[in-house]
């Protein structure tokens, strides 16, 4: 498995998109939080960046690389090796370049420029969002044999978790806001993996705010250690779940 | 020349004539009463160190007390400590602790109670219901005390130092904690609180009702179960406060009710959920103050009129301005707002387009909380960015016309 691992880490290397993703996450750091004086601002800024386009790049990067492997694969697996080790190799492999180009990209620059518990929490969101939407990506892989049709679905998994999934939160607490809906909401949000990150994020940010509000979703939840652990608790299952469903149909599936 | 010689002479008696002693007090049963019941007016009692295990002490005529090394008065919870009713006493450098709790009466460590030109100072106050309790005084002053308490809840606590029906009075450099209201005012006219820092009480680090024409400079208000609260006074001066850490779902920096013709310069509002919270407010100038890192800056409610809000710096806040209806009858000038992304084309340091500093979503979540959950997502951005495009929801009066580029040095 490590031999499998250090020829994809190569290959990764070799293909440089990898270390063109880390210099632009660099740039845009060191130009966000250098432009302004005030860290909280270039917090958020980069807060922005990782929830919309750390998701995209990732799935999409990590779906049309285990497409175009899929030779490699094959030839791998006409050696006396387990399918589910030549998946998982695959699969560490590619989140641990992708996690290392956020955490020199985006990560250094914050804990250097801003040292604080939040870009410490930053750092970790980005490199879990990492995991997360790369084993979507290797559900992909497995699920669908067309390479375009698995890009398709790529990108509108990652549209559907940034956008429309927030979207239709707020119709929803809207029209149902005269109903205590404050738990459905907290039962809802783990279903989003990005969502889940940036609640994360906020209750660094902005405890002050939400210790405003009156309700027991905010003083209880939000107020203390348990949304932390909640979020992380379910951002972790979104990484286990997809990974393991993918082993299992890697298995069985007739290449 | 002889009127002179004899005034001369007549002088050199002078110090005899004022017969003032010194007297040492140790400690034994009920000796400092004795001691004061023995005394004359104007001498001196110089209380030794050791534990006085006495209540109920009634301090009626001109004396000094002055404790050695801080002896302890300790009222072992039975009743209130010490009354003053003299004019002129001075009481410093005693610990007076443990009175008693009652719900009849306000069970106090050090009472004041019609008294003038009384000065209490460097005394500490440990574990009592009231701290110092000053009733119908004038001209008295309060320094350099230290008063602490463990209360946990409103109802069974006192607080730290209580002023009702006072005039001119000073209170300065105290150190009050863990009391139900830190400072209290109540009808309390032309005073000063200056340098105070109040912290950890339970309700209001300092509440402030009746009393008009007051200042306070430079006090610290921290971490205190809601803040500091003004209501109903006048000509109230506030100046170089700050307001830190004040957190909770009806927690301020300083709430302010039916206030008018007063001042706010140069406070500081840090990391309170809400920084500065107006109700009914009549012409109140608030300038060059900070706020930095509050849950929200500014709460005016649309009752409040005739205010300015001119050169304060908002940073670092979840909401810069909030508030409850369409109506604004304040002005708001030349602050800097970090969130604001105008430009400059004249270069004269102020914004070319106007900034609105009530944010869409702090609407929102007011009218439906949970919604918070959303806040920061890329779908809210995209709402204020629309907002910004076409008001349609936030209140398009209230604006700053003139937004500064830079942030004001405070």
């Amino acid at each position: 498995m490590k031999t499998i691992i250090k020829y994809v880490l190569l290959d990764l290397l070799r293909n440089r998109v990898i270390l063109f993703y880390t210099i632009i996450l660099a740039v845009l750091a060191v130009s966000v939080l250098g432009i302004d004086d005030n860290p909280t601002k270039g917090l958020l800024s980069l807060l922005n960046i990782t929830l919309l386009f750390v998701p995209l790049i990732t799935i999409l990067f990590s779906t049309i690389y285990f497409f175009n492997a899929i030779e490699f694969t094959e030839l791998l697996l006409s050696q006396p090796i387990k399918r589910n080790k030549v998946l998982l190799a695959e699969y560490s492999a590619l989140t641990v370049s992708l996690s290392t180009a956020y955490a020199v990209g985006i990560g250094i620059p914050l804990l250097l420029l801003v040292s604080g518990i939040e870009s410490f929490i930053l750092t970790l969101i980005g490199i879990l969002l990492t995991f997360v939407f790369s084993s979507l990506a290797l559900l992909i892989f497995v699920k669908f044999r067309d390479k375009t049709k698995g890009i398709g679905i790529a990108i509108a998994i990652a549209l559907f978790f940034t956008l429309l999934f927030d979207g239709f939160l707020l119709a929803f607490i809207y029209s149902f806001s005269d109903y205590p809906i404050d738990q459905a909401v907290v039962g809802i949000i783990a279903f989003n993996p990005i969502d889940l990150a940036r609640v994360l994020m906020l209750l660094h940010l902005d405890v002050a705010v939400l210790m405003g509000y009156s309700g027991a979703l905010f003083k209880k939840f939000l107020g203390s250690a348990t949304g932390s652990i909640f979020s992380i608790a379910c951002i972790m299952l979104w990484i286990i779940v997809p990974l393991l469903l993918s082993v299992r149909i890697f298995n069985r599936k007739d290449l | 020349m002889l009127p002179y010689k004899l005034i001369i002479v007549l002088l050199m008696f002078l110090p005899g004539l004022s017969w003032a002693k010194s007297i040492k007090v140790y400690p034994g049963r009920n000796s400092f009463q004795k001691a004061i019941n023995a005394a004359k007016r104007n001498d001196t009692l110089l209380l030794q160190p050791g534990v006085y295990k006495e209540h109920d002490i009634l301090i009626n005529k001109k004396l000094v007390v002055i404790g050695v090394h801080y002896p302890v008065i300790d009222g072992e919870h039975t009743s209130q400590i010490i009354f003053i009713t003299a004019d002129s006493v001075i009481l410093q450098g005693l610990q007076v602790q443990n009175t008693g709790r009652s719900s009849m009466t306000d069970m106090a460590a050090i009472r004041v109670q019609n008294a003038n030109h009384v000065i209490v100072r460097n005394n500490k106050a440990f574990n009592n219901t009231y701290g110092i309790y000053l009733q119908n005084a004038g001209f008295t002053v309060v320094q350099n005390n230290i008063i602490q308490a463990n209360s946990e809840d409103e109802l069974n606590s006192g607080n730290g130092i209580h002023a009702w029906k006072c005039h001119d009075l000073i209170i300065t450099g105290n150190d009050v904690s863990g009391h139900r209201d830190g400072i209290y005012f109540e009808f309390v006219t032309t005073s000063a609180i200056t340098g105070n820092v109040s912290h950890a009480n339970v309700r209001y680090g300092l509440h402030f009702m009746f009393s008009h024409n007051d200042t306070y400079t430079n006090n610290r208000f921290s971490d205190n179960g809601s803040g500091v609260a003004v209501m109903y006074s006048k000509g109230v001066t506030m100046t170089g406060n700050i307001f830190l850490h004040n957190w909770g779902d009806a927690a301020y920096g300083i709430l302010l009710k039916e206030i008018a013709d007063s001042k706010i310069n140069h406070n500081q509002f840090l990391k309170n959920t809400v920084g500065l919270y107006m109700e009914s407010t009549t012409n109140i100038a608030v300038g060059d103050n900070q706020f930095n890192e509050n849950g929200w800056g500014i709460k005016v409610m649309a009752s409040c009129s005739g205010s300015n809000f001119t050169r304060n710096n908002f940073t670092g806040n979840s909401f810069d301005v909030a508030t409850n209806g369409t109506t604004m009858l304040n002005h708001f000038s030349e602050n800097f707002w970090d969130k604001y992304d105008g430009y400059d084309l004249d270069k004269n340091g102020t914004g070319d387009v106007p900034y609105y500093p009530v944010s869409v979503y702090s609407v929102v979540s007011e009218r439906v909380p949970t919604a918070m959950i959303l806040y920061r997502s890329f779908l809210t951005g995209i709402m204020e960015q629309v907002e910004k495009v076409m008001p349609s929801i936030i209140p398009d009066q209230l604006k700053d016309d003139t937004p500064r580029m830079k942030k004001w040095k405070l």
